[in-house]
């Protein structure tokens, strides 16, 4: 990218001795707190950030497993029930060749959940060792977490809508699963997980680490 | 774009800013009206020169909070098949989780798709709205913007959205769907939500409450 120039030494805050804010950039002498321009308490690097992320990436973890296990959905046609997980959901909507929306379904409630748990593991195992991605693109991936984590929500919209809207007596009706509730727990997690990250974690580490 | 990077003491005159993601530090440097300014490390935006950023901010604000409102109160889909039918608004969406475990979902769900919206549209008009109009920061600007900066990421208008896209491929095949006029206003809030945040950059929005409150 043309617009970083890596080769040139940089001084960062913290080595200059002084505390900037992770919200709003404002220099401040270490000591200020909270910061004078934006009043977010002001920390040279966020306090126990891994430790947070930790717990709050393994709560999301704990809360994925019954998501996964629980019926999603129970969906009532024609006198029969069924029930579907999420992946169950998944299949469903490729049998009636809806290809699209169901890779959409997949890519939000599997795929990013699953990537994230990875992600945000491999971020803050790589901010205690040694590792060979460059400092550029753990905070691209860093960022892409912290973007897309939200988008996981869909699948439990869909449920609340179907549930809400298809209500028509006897023909057919939807009712929300279990699942619902650990999933939209599981999502909560891990976004306050990515939130926990310092990316200037990311940074800290010496020059020698990072290949470019 | 011009920056530089402080290499040598800090000499109190210069502005300072510290790059949110890496922490490299940087003086602040007159911009051209759309220039940007960008960490020479990361290649974060660090300062962006939008004249136009406070207007497209509170214009998105207001609509988001209109059309959401107005979701609440009229019906966004109809469904009929086999001479059933029912329609559904915004809080029925809520009620559908209503029972045993699913019940603190209900309120969830009611707070990321219409509290959580209407509060950020609200706290961004009492933040901006007053530096927009040139007058100084009214009392409580910086905790209204605050607010709106920590809720960020939790309103989801715009992905439940989505989620009605794939719930009526859902029910497609079993029954016809129509749609109300609160949809096509939520379908409007994702075009709005994308306008907000290629204006939103949070560091620049604080400086100028920084600057225009010591004016």
């Amino acid at each position: 990218m043309a617009h970083h120039r890596s080769d040139i030494p940089v001084l960062t805050a913290a080595e200059a001795g002084l505390v900037g804010c992770r919200h709003c950039g404002r220099v401040s002498a270490p000591g200020t707190t909270p910061c004078p321009r934006c009043g977010f308490e002001l920390h040279s690097r966020r306090p126990a950030s891994l430790q947070k992320v930790w717990a709050w990436l393994f709560a999301g973890l704990v809360c994925y497993i019954p998501a996964n296990l629980h019926p999603m959905l129970e969906t009532r046609f024609l006198g029969t029930t069924t029930s579907s997980t999420i992946v169950g959901g998944v299949v469903d909507l490729a049998h009636h060749g809806a290809f699209f929306v169901a890779a959409v379904v997949f890519i939000a409630s599997v795929m990013i959940p699953v990537a994230k748990f990875f992600v945000l593991g491999y971020l803050a195992w790589s901010i205690q060792n040694r590792v060979a991605l460059s400092r550029h693109r753990r905070t691209q991936l860093y960022e892409a977490v912290e973007f897309i984590g939200r988008w996981s929500m869909i699948d439990v919209f869909v449920v609340a809508i179907l549930a809400a809207l298809v209500n028509l007596g006897i023909v057919m009706s939807f009712n929300p699963g279990a699942a619902a509730f650990f999933f939209a727990l599981s999502v909560a997690c891990t976004m306050v997980s990515a939130l926990s990250l310092d990316p200037r974690l990311l940074w800290d580490m010496a020059e020698g680490t990072d290949p470019e | 774009m011009k920056h530089e990077i402080l290499t040598a003491g800090v000499d109190g005159s210069d502005e300072l800013i510290a790059c949110t993601v890496c922490d490299a530090l940087h003086n602040v440097v007159e911009m051209p009206a759309g220039g940007r300014l960008r960490c020479v490390q990361c290649g974060a935006v660090l300062l962006r020169a939008d004249p136009k950023a406070l207007d497209a901010i509170l214009a998105s604000a207001a609509a988001m909070a209109i059309l959401v409102i107005s979701a609440v109160f009229f019906p966004f889909l109809r469904i009929q098949a086999s001479g059933f039918s029912s329609s559904a608004r915004l809080t029925d969406t809520a009620r559908a989780f209503a029972e045993g475990l699913t019940a603190p979902l209900a309120v969830a769900l009611i707070l990321v798709i219409v509290v959580v919206p209407v509060v950020r549209a609200v706290a961004l008009f009492y933040a901006l709205l007053p530096i927009r109009l040139g007058r100084k920061p009214v009392r409580g600007a910086r905790k209204a913007f605050r607010l709106a900066c920590e809720l960020r990421p939790w309103s989801m208008a715009e992905i439940f959205i989505v989620g009605v896209a794939v719930a009526l491929v859902k029910v497609g095949g079993m029954a016809t769907v129509s749609f109300g006029p609160a949809f096509w206003e939520l379908t409007l809030v994702v075009l709005i939500v994308v306008l907000e945040s290629s204006s939103f950059c949070e560091k620049t929005l604080w400086r100028t409450i920084d600057l225009t409150s010591r004016s």
